[in-house]
């Protein structure tokens, strides 16, 4: 039973050969499709390989942001240059399964294939990413990534992610994930912190307690009203109390899980399965540890 | 010195090097690197999954959707006549014995009108392709009419029983000494056993081949190759002799391998069409089709006096056995006998139940029944110190078993059983070192390297376990194995059906040999069913009664070859020695070799080895029901992150009771793949299961340990006390450190945190402070 396989060179020949055959799927370093093919529960009619396209396996600089190659391999972004620049998603990159996965897995097949446990995702919302969609006849198309995460917009058929603009902050950021064991694993929970000393923002995303990265948008502008922005690029200068940083953990644990709604008969709300007020206390240390980390 | 010599020269002040003390590299006592080592680590070593034959067909199973389903019909019609596809097999298409099973046949080869079980089989294909299988499964139609699941052991009593032999699969009450009798401190206690899973590295894979007359060959990684032939032959409705088992290598086995769900639809299909049939099971399959640890509940109550002796055990033990009934009988024996752990306990109530579910099924798998029981009574024995205000390890140093003591059984220990020694040992090791005496970036925190550890979060714990297992079947099981020896000129050939899983049987075969005969130049023979049986490779069966069986056969060889040397000298055969295939007298005057001795012939002995025997439990659980017992002592320390309640093993050290190392290097690899499963169990290992559904039946949703997480393994002391009833006086390895790691892990996290954790694998949850 062979498919056919189109290896185009360029973006735009992905999208012809993908315009060309709508039922064929695209696929780039293949860890989470393949898996899927390989068990069974996909049977794609046709192929098309990402792998050889050069022009999206890099980076580049345009007006102070960066300009992603959806290729990257998290290999490649867990490295010295990249991690100087994008501190957050290169921790993210690193944490991101064993070496084997991390050399084929991509950045712009973490976002297509979307899974909650995508470890770039939290870090890509907290940037407020925008994706550069390739489509039919060379157009080029640009969409926040959240709007894909959260599926208010679907990629058009024909269409490919080629880049993604992420904004360059010269400022702190972290990304902190907790896993069943020691060894890699899938998050549990994750987190990411970055600092915006130019909006005076601090921006925060939690990974795999949703279908998407939540923002909890009241606690990050909570701590951002706590920052000495003048002095944020002196380190640890802006260090917060601890009591400030439990705070924080606890607001945004609790915009990302919430109590359940109050029963109409007691006024109160049900109490959480043990299971989700521990996961809830996981996120409150990993926000409150990531933000502690990111102003020390 | 000349300029050769200082070409090698040392820089050290010129003397050369003290020549290595002289290590044997042959023989008992010798770390002898198995046969097949290089093959297995460059990829080259043939396993079931890389058989070929010509015109082969391509086999997939159809298993059930539901965990309790009544099968309303089965239609296979459309899958029959796709293209490609050469036979659809259900129950109907069984010519033989419709159900099957280890002791009790009460397992169907195919589900017939009811399935007890997500995941039990219910159809097989034979076609050309193994996508055209796996898509002609797809297409068979049944229609089920869904049932209630029955998933709480708890339950079992009163529910509808699920098969006609009903839910009890076992009931074992156990009552010694005074059962009215307390003590002035009592503690008690829950916990509560996942369910590990062998997750073998190999998934099942099998080749059948049809034979001219009528009969099958089954190429198959079996690990108890006679017993497989004979339940799979009964299927067939063939006798047994027309069906053999071929035993392939075996790629990983901590249980019982190559469930028949597997074989049995492989024969069929090989006899329907005539043509070979190949089966390999993805990773789903093969967590489906397998056999697991039993979930188990258990429910206790130490007495003691006030200076911490034991008084009375009180426990309730209920095993959760699956649908069928497998090896469950024997894993309740071990878990009622153990239940009180390695120690002198004057008097003792303990009951357990073996029951059926929907869930999947329970089999056995390494250190059954006694790994359950070990968790709890060790969790005991911490509560029982805190509750007295001692250290836990001088607790289990007031109460340890020694060779003379009685088991809960009425069995007397009468093998070594250095358990003070042992502990001793573990409890003087010195502890690792902090992380805060070594560079910030080299401390590995609990999560990992990329974690969310944080130092200040971090509590260090230490923990001792002790534990026991039962070596060889219990309860009068026939444990009995026969090996042929040949020697033919410098080479000699060892012919046993004792199948090599791992834990080395083919290694330690040749090191006898050579010790035996002299001869270095050893074989050990491809195991099929044509050969003799030798029965499961489980509880150190082979170290103990197929070794012995090869030691005997070897000797005998020894016998034929001197005799008739010793008879023109005039001395006896003992006054003889070989070495190097060299045979001398002890005075010298003889000096010939092996190979002139045999003078072209070939000799040939076949013996037998066969361990005392064993008897039931009685009603009141007393009875010598165990041929050997092994203890280990475990010392766990741990770091726990207090927050997230991830916990990251800093060390395990073990000390335990060998009888005799025979292969230094094999018997240390044995431990440590002990200790890490023992740690997989305590931290990640649990197949989930929601309404008898199990949920991620992948190397994802079910986690093992990896090198991340498994920490420096330290053998702190190796106990040789000689067992005189075992050949070589050896015990069994692999499975003491399985039972006993987990148990002191879970004892390290309660020191660390104060929590109680009483239950495996630990939950990040159970772990935090509330």
């Amino acid at each position: 039973m062979t498919r056919p396989v189109t290896l185009p060179a360029t973006l735009d020949e992905a999208v012809a050969a993908l315009t060309a055959m709508p039922a064929a799927v695209p696929v780039a370093g293949g860890t989470d499709l393949m898996a899927a093919v390989n068990a069974g529960q996909l049977r794609p009619a046709a192929l098309v390989g990402l792998g050889r396209i050069s022009e999206i396996r890099g980076w580049e600089y345009r007006d102070g942001h960066g300009i992603l190659g959806a290729g990257l391999t998290h290999a490649r972004m867990g490295r010295p240059d990249f991690a100087a620049l994008f501190p957050a998603l290169a921790a993210a990159a690193r944490a991101a399964g064993p070496p084997q996965t991390r050399n084929a897995g991509t950045l712009g097949g973490n976002v297509v294939t979307g899974a909650p446990t995508g470890d770039t995702l939290p870090v890509l919302a907290a940037l407020e990413a925008t994706l550069i969609v390739a489509g039919p006849g060379g157009a080029r198309r640009e969409t926040p990534v959240g709007q894909l995460l959260s599926g208010r917009e679907m990629l058009r058929p024909g269409e490919v992610v080629g880049y993604l603009r992420v904004p360059l902050l010269h400022a702190p950021q972290t990304f902190l994930k907790a896993t069943g064991r020691t060894g890699p694993g899938r998050a549990v929970a994750s987190a990411a912190v970055v600092l915006d000393p130019a909006r005076r923002g601090v921006r925060c995303a939690i990974g795999a307690v949703a279908p998407m990265p939540l923002r909890p948008l009241e606690a990050e502008q909570w701590a951002a009203s706590l920052i000495d922005w003048s002095a944020v690029r002196v380190r640890g200068a802006v260090a917060l109390a601890p009591e400030a940083l439990s705070a924080f953990g606890e607001y945004v644990a609790m915009s990302c899980i919430p109590d359940p709604a109050p029963d109409p008969d007691t006024g109160r709300p049900p109490a959480h399965p043990p299971a989700v007020l521990h996961l809830r206390r996981t996120v409150a240390a990993l926000a409150r540890r990531a933000l502690g980390r990111a102003l020390a | 010195m000349t300029s050769g010599d200082a070409a090698t020269a040392t820089p050290h002040g010129g003397a050369p090097p003290p020549p290595p003390p002289a290590e044997r590299t042959h023989g008992l006592g010798a770390s002898v690197p198995p046969a097949d080592a290089l093959a297995k680590a460059q990829g080259t070593f043939p396993y079931a999954a890389d058989l070929w034959a010509e015109g082969l067909l391509w086999a997939a199973v159809l298993r059930a959707p539901h965990p309790h389903a009544r099968i309303v019909a089965v239609d296979t019609e459309q899958a029959a006549a796709m293209p490609g596809v050469r036979a659809v097999v259900t129950h109907a298409d069984v010519p033989g014995d419709a159900n099957h099973g280890r002791g009790v046949a009460d397992r169907p080869a195919f589900a017939r009108d009811v399935v007890r079980h997500y995941g039990e089989a219910i159809a097989a294909v034979a076609a050309d392709h193994p996508d055209t299988a796996r898509l002609a499964v797809a297409a068979i139609a049944v229609e089920y009419e869904v049932l209630e699941p029955l998933t709480d052991p708890e339950q079992a009593f009163e529910a509808e029983p699920i098969h006609p032999d009903g839910n009890v699969l076992r009931h074992l009450p156990l009552r010694y000494g005074d059962a009215e009798a307390t003590g002035e401190v009592v503690v008690e206690g829950l916990y509560r056993i996942g369910r590990q899973d062998p997750a073998p590295i190999g998934t099942e894979a099998g080749l059948a081949v049809p034979r001219p007359d009528g009969g099958v060959e089954l190429y198959t990684a079996s690990t108890d190759p006679h017993t497989d032939r004979d339940r799979a032959a009964a299927c067939f409705g063939l006798p047994p002799e027309q069906v053999k088992v071929v035993v392939t290598g075996v790629p990983g086995a901590m249980a019982d391998r190559e469930d028949l769900s597997s074989q049995i639809p492989l024969g069929l299909l090989a006899l329907r069409t005539g043509r070979p049939v190949k089966l390999t099971a993805g990773r789903e399959d093969s967590f489906l089709g397998h056999g697991h640890r039993h979930p188990t509940l258990l429910r206790y109550r130490h007495h003691a006096d006030a200076a911490g002796k034991l008084v009375k055990v009180e426990a309730q033990i209920l095993m959760d056995g699956g649908a069928y009934a497998d090896g469950s009988h024997e894993a309740l024996a071990a878990a009622v006998a153990f239940a009180a752990g390695p120690y002198v306990v004057p008097h003792a109530v303990v009951d357990g139940w073996v029951v059926r579910t929907n869930n999947p099924p329970a089999a056995h798998v390494r250190g059954e029944g006694a790994f359950q029981v070990c968790a709890a009574h060790e969790g005991q024995m911490d509560k029982l110190a805190a509750t007295l205000g001692l250290d836990p390890a001088e607790l289990r140093a007031r109460n340890v078993m020694a060779t003379g003591d009685l088991l809960p059984t009425g069995q007397a220990v009468t093998c070594p059983a250095p358990v003070a020694e042992l502990l001793d040992a573990v409890r003087e090791a010195p502890l690792p070192p902090l992380p805060k005496d070594s560079p910030e970036e080299e401390w590995l925190l609990p999560g990992g390297p990329e974690g969310a550890g944080e130092p200040g979060a971090v509590r260090r714990g230490v923990g001792h376990a002790l534990g026991m297992v039962h070596l060889l079947g219990a309860e009068g099981a026939d444990e009995v194995s026969t090996a042929t020896v040949k020697v033919d000129g410098p080479v000699a050939t060892v012919l046993c059906a004792a199948v090599e899983t791992g834990q080395g049987f083919a290694t330690l075969a040749r090191q006898i040999v050579q010790e035996v005969l002299g001869v270095e130049e050893v074989h050990v023979a491809p195991v099929d069913t044509d050969q003799p049986p030798a029965g499961p490779g489980a509880r150190g069966r082979h170290t103990w009664v197929s070794a012995g069986a090869v030691e005997r056969a070897a000797k005998m060889v020894r016998t034929q070859l001197l005799q008739p040397l010793a008879a023109t000298f005039g001395m006896s055969t003992e006054l003889l020695t070989i070495t190097d295939g060299k045979i001398t007298s002890y005075d010298g005057v003889l000096s010939t070799t092996v190979a002139e001795a045999l003078d072209g012939k070939e000799l040939w002995a076949t013996a037998q080895c066969r361990p005392h025997p064993t008897e039931p439990l009685d009603d009141t659980g007393q009875g010598d029901a165990f041929v050997g017992l092994a203890f280990a002592a475990v010392r766990a320390v741990v770091d726990v992150d207090v927050e997230l309640g991830s916990v990251r093993v800093v060390e395990l050290a073990v000390a335990q009771d060998v009888g005799r190392v025979l292969n230094p290097a094999q018997c240390r690899a044995r431990i440590e793949a002990g200790l890490t499963q023992g740690l997989g169990a305590a931290l990640t290992e649990h197949l989930r299961v929601a309404r008898g559904v199990v949920r991620h039946p992948d190397l994802t949703g079910y986690p093992l340990p990896t090198a991340l997480d498994v920490p420096d393994l330290r053998v702190v002391r190796l106990v040789e006390e000689r067992d005189v009833v075992a050949p070589f006086g050896a015990k069994s390895v692999s499975a003491v450190p399985l039972v006993v790691a987990p148990a002191a892990i879970a004892s390290a996290v309660r020191a660390a945190t104060g929590r109680p954790v009483n239950r495996l694998p630990i939950r990040p949850a159970a772990v935090v402070p509330e």
